[in-house]
């Protein structure tokens, strides 16, 4: 993986320093809440409900054991032991206090990490392919690109204030992994008749109040040229992008407003005087951060181990796991491992600072000591010889990390919704553990088989609601309860579809029936081998939705509430919103 | 006082803002050094273009190249910040300098605060006026919170990739 050089380290150094002055001048009264929200924000720090939340980007979604035992530090030291993987591969703690938070910075800039723009109106942290570089579907490895991307975004002085946030993603692959359809940017890098790298690019692509799938502003913008397309991109947007209605003003909006051809003329209008300039990239400078991510030491020689089918027979567990949690790799004898941190009970995405430890030791033992970030909130042992799966297998599981259900229906996205975040309208996580212990039944669920659950708890839609099989947001109504819309036939990937809304809203306790009864037509008008998705596209949402709503739903009152109460809250911290500093 | 090539200096210059019952056209400008808003010039360019100690400012939606053609005819010119978080300025900075090839002074007005003046200092200001209730001594330290940039941009003609000899993976280089 990428290391810094003195360059890297210097910048990240140097923003430490700077922030941690900032944080004194708020903390002396010389810089006002509104002065100081941008600036804490372009760090990682956003104010929750109990308490400061700290997000760390983790770039493109790779990260080191030495840094993976960092975060076990951070969690131990200055949060309650635990962190939380994010739906675009980064991690947050959300027990923060904001006088410890300069110290947290130094913490992980000794480690080549940061909380710099992670937040605000700025460039996002990158997002990428889970499996790049080991993926047998590769056509060019986007590492190096969302590398180069980071450094370029880094700080940009131009785009440091932008109308909204701004996400950009990048896949490689012939299947895209990486959501790029629903990014402000997404790029996919491929080679044309000649050979040659370039990339497709999609703009205006999002979800929240306005779920759209992205434009193609160009087929093929060679290597050479993608910084300077993605700034006068940049540079189109800050201008014209609409300033007074937030909820207005991400790049879709302009995008949708002028037409994709117009904005297309615009954004060509101004490259033409940076086409070919300085910011054009050089063999060099590509060759140069693409050795970073040159093969690491596989053994040439690793065997599929003849005893792995014999324990795959003997061990139904062991089998299941091999089926759901194991990807092929392109090096023959090796394999990617999922960590599934979707137990059923556990918060998804969560994970202990005792678990972040092993799982560094696993990642140093078994994959070179580099781990991956999903975007679907998982993480991946990139690259294990299938001669160590029988071993990997036993200790993920002591440590509850094998359970066998990646691309089923407990593999739930889910944002952290109104147990911790003052935006949503509802709770997710909860709500996840409820549909979680209804459906948990192993044989039912790999019956089901593949399907994605996306979870939101408001209308920024965190969890990728818009593009989950089964989508479920929170809703606003007046009388301030807890309400979930539920849209179904949404997709990622190459087919990726905004999923139809059902009907009106359910509440917190009829969201389980709801679920059972999508369910129940599924399993009644599916075709053999058929996936969930592929039966919605073929019949439609209506049989679905006359199902759902054909009677009343009794709240299932044989759930135990305390259950699904709203999780525990401190007496130290107060939910003061917006007045706390 | 403003900040201006680095250093805080004393400044003579008169910013004039519309008030409500004032128009572009009928708006007087009084003696002395004065930046004027662009409408303003727009519309009494006969009566202005011959004085002497003229400025012009933008404001966050208006657009630089309304300037093209003119743009020596003023000392100086500012681009407003009506609220620090609206960045359209650092575009209409970037465009001045390196599309339409605008030296002389640049001016960010308005909301300037410490903690952008970096950024705006690499898009092309030469000149700041930080918020007056703003310790302006202090403002200045932001001009050198960091010393290395990655990307190019006015300030920077080259990417640090093409200034510089990075490491590689094999380790530091060499020269």
């Amino acid at each position: 993986m990428y290391k810094y050089d003195v360059y890297d380290q210097q910048i990240v150094n140097e923003r430490v320093a700077q922030y941690r002055d900032q944080v004194q001048r708020r903390l002396s009264g010389e810089l006002t809440e509104d002065e100081f929200r941008p600036l804490r924000l372009q760090n990682g720090l956003y104010m929750q409900i109990h308490a400061y939340m700290l997000r760390i980007a983790v770039p493109y979604g790779l990260l080191s054991s030495k840094q993976m035992r960092m975060f076990a530090h951070i969690a131990r030291k200055y949060d309650r032991g635990y962190g939380h993987f994010t739906t675009r591969q980064n991690i947050q703690f959300n027990w923060i206090k904001l006088e410890e938070t300069p110290d947290i910075l130094a913490d992980l800039a000794s480690v080549e990490m940061h909380g710099i723009q992670t937040s605000g109106n700025c460039i996002r942290n990158i997002t990428s392919d889970e499996f790049a570089g080991v993926a047998p579907d590769e056509i060019v490895d986007p590492r190096p690109y969302a590398e180069i991307l980071r450094q370029w975004s880094t700080f940009h002085p131009e785009f440091a204030y932008l109308p909204r946030k701004f996400k950009i993603a990048i896949s490689g692959a012939a299947e895209d992994r990486a959501a790029i359809a629903v990014h402000d940017i997404g790029l996919s890098a491929i080679r044309n008749a000649q050979g040659e790298i370039g990339f497709r690019v999609l703009v205006g692509g999002g979800t929240a109040r306005t779920p759209i799938i992205g434009s193609e502003i160009c087929d093929f913008v060679p290597w050479q040229h993608m910084l300077t397309y993605i700034e006068s991109i940049m540079r189109v947007y800050n201008q014209y992008g609409r300033r007074d209605n937030m909820y207005k003003s991400r790049i879709k909006i302009l995008v949708k407003a002028l037409g994709i051809e117009e904005f297309r003329r615009q954004v060509e209008a101004d490259w033409a005087d940076i086409k070919g300039g300085p910011g054009t990239l050089t063999v060099e400078e590509v060759k140069r951060v693409a050795e970073y991510f040159a093969p690491p030491g596989y053994e040439v020689s690793a065997e599929k181990d003849p005893a792995l089918d014999l324990f795959k027979e003997q061990n139904k567990a062991f089998a299941d796991w091999m089926q759901r949690n194991v990807r092929p790799h392109k090096m023959p004898g090796y394999a990617a491992v999922l960590l599934s941190l979707k137990k059923t009970g556990v918060a998804p995405g969560d994970v202990t600072a005792d678990q972040m430890d092993r799982i560094a030791d696993m990642a140093d033992r078994y994959s070179f000591g580099e781990l991956r970030a999903t975007h679907k909130q998982n993480l991946v042992l990139a690259d294990v010889k299938q001669s160590d799966l029988v071993s990997l297998w036993k200790e993920a599981s002591a440590h509850g990390l094998a359970t066998p259900n990646i691309g089923l229906l407990t593999d739930m996205i889910c944002c952290p919704g109104a147990d911790f975040c003052t935006l949503a309208f509802a709770r997710s996580i909860p709500l996840a553990k409820m549909i979680s212990d209804r459906f948990d039944r192993a044989d039912f669920l790999h019956d089901i088989g593949e399907i994605e659950l996306n979870m939101s708890g408001c209308v920024n839609a965190c969890g990728h609601n818009h593009v989950g099989h089964i989508g479920i947001i929170g809703v606003d109504k007046k009388d301030g309860g807890e309400w979930y819309q539920v849209s179904i036939g949404g997709a990622q990937g190459n087919q990726a579809a905004i999923g139809k809304i059902l009907g009106p809203s359910f509440n917190f306790q009829q969201m389980p029936e709801v679920i059972d009864r999508i369910l129940q037509v599924y399993l009644r008008e599916r075709l053999e081998e058929e996936p969930f998705i592929d039966t919605v596209r073929r019949i439609g949402v209506e049989p679905f939705k006359e199902w759902v709503y054909a009677t009343p739903i009794e709240a299932d009152d044989s759930v135990d509430k305390t259950n699904y109460g709203f999780m525990e809250k401190p007496d130290h911290y107060t939910v003061q919103r917006k007045s706390r500093l | 006082m403003i900040i201006k090539d680095k250093a805080v200096v004393s400044d003579d210059w008169t910013i004039l803002r519309l008030q409500e019952n004032e128009t572009p056209e009928s708006a007087s400008v009084p003696a002395g050094k004065v930046i004027v808003p662009l409408r303003m010039w727009q519309a009494q360019r006969s009566r202005l273009q011959d004085r002497s100690g003229l400025g012009v400012w933008l404001a966050s939606n208006e657009r630089p190249e309304d300037l093209k053609g003119d743009l020596d005819r003023f000392d100086v010119i500012a681009v407003d910040f009506p609220r620090f978080a609206d960045g359209r300025g650092y575009s209409i900075a970037y465009n001045l300098r390196a599309r339409l090839g605008y030296t002389g002074e640049l001016r960010a007005i308005g909301d300037v605060l410490r903690d952008q003046l970096f950024y705006m200092q690499r898009v092309g200001f030469d000149a700041f006026a930080p918020r007056p209730d703003k310790n302006i001594y202090d403002a200045l330290k932001g001009l050198t919170d960091f010393s290395e940039t990655y990307q190019t941009s006015f300030d920077q003609k080259l990417p640090l990739f093409r200034r510089v000899k990075r490491d590689g993976a094999a380790g530091p280089a060499n020269g």
